[in-house]
């Protein structure tokens, strides 16, 4: 368990760092998804509200690695999606790598309710459910960083 | 992907026997209740009660299956949503799109 004394104590450093990869077929999205949602669920907080975040985090993190897959690997070499968990500071944060070409994720239409589209609902969630969302080029490949404040 | 079907007071009753729909198994659900449509099947009831969890795709697949049956001017019903599922349903506002009963009872009385 983390306390929020750990967090307090190491003001600027990072406190947990999970380093997940797995190979770019939805079959894992299960696997990732429930090793984020256990590691919110076990983090110090009320229980209800840590039970929430586990579900939210289950979600944005299924939708983030879903889209990796989809539309991020596109040579056959890099055919693995790179996830990173951590706490930093008083954040909780997930990383996900892909290797395409990348997409403008300020581009990314809110879904309009009446289209009834069949789409488009993943990003909206992501944006929905996590305090700071951005996505951008690095030199191991494009990360859509996503941060949940736990204070 | 376990999914049963079974007839009730003339209505096809699709159950959903998975505790996570994600894009890894939504396109199986989507294409099982497309059929269900195609074989005949009137008046579709999808029991949610046994999923926990679902994604943009899942809702997706679900969305389709209602269109669907507008375009065939039959019914489309979504019984036993779990707290959790009904959040995302409420966060996307589907929740004014679909027909949603709280059980399987209540779908087949309405």
């Amino acid at each position: 368990m983390l306390s929020a004394e750990d967090r307090m104590c190491k003001t600027s450093e990072t406190i947990l760092n999970l380093d997940i990869v797995v190979p770019s077929q939805t079959r894992y999205l299960r696997l990732i998804g429930n090793i984020a949602e256990q590691l919110a669920r076990d983090l110090d907080g009320e229980k209800s509200d840590r039970e929430t975040l586990a579900y939210h985090l289950n979600l944005v993190v299924t939708e983030a690695v879903t889209n990796a897959i989809q539309y991020g690997c596109t040579n056959d070499r890099k055919n693995k999606i790179r996830i990173l968990l951590s706490i930093e500071n008083s954040d909780l944060c997930v990383r996900v790598y892909d290797y395409g070409q990348g997409f403008d994720i300020e581009a990314v239409p809110a879904p309009d309710i009446d289209e009834l589209s069949e789409r488009g609902r993943g990003i909206f969630f992501i944006r929905s459910l996590m305090d700071h969302v951005e996505y951008r080029k690095t030199e191991s490949g494009n990360v859509l960083e996503m941060k949940k404040r736990l204070t | 992907m376990k999914l049963v079907t079974e007839q009730r007071d003339g209505r096809t009753v699709l159950m959903i026997k998975e505790g996570r729909l994600d894009a890894h198994n939504s396109g199986e659900l989507k294409d099982r209740i497309l059929k269900l449509f195609e074989e005949g099947g009137r008046d579709l009831v999808v029991d949610l009660a046994d999923v926990q969890f679902i994604d943009s795709s899942g809702l997706g697949a679900l969305l389709s299956g209602h269109k669907n049956a507008i375009h065939r001017s039959t019914g489309f019903a979504l019984v036993g949503l779990q707290p959790r599922v009904k959040a995302m349903f409420e966060l996307t506002r589907l929740q004014r799109v679909f027909e949603i009963y709280p059980g399987l009872r209540e779908a087949l009385d309405a």
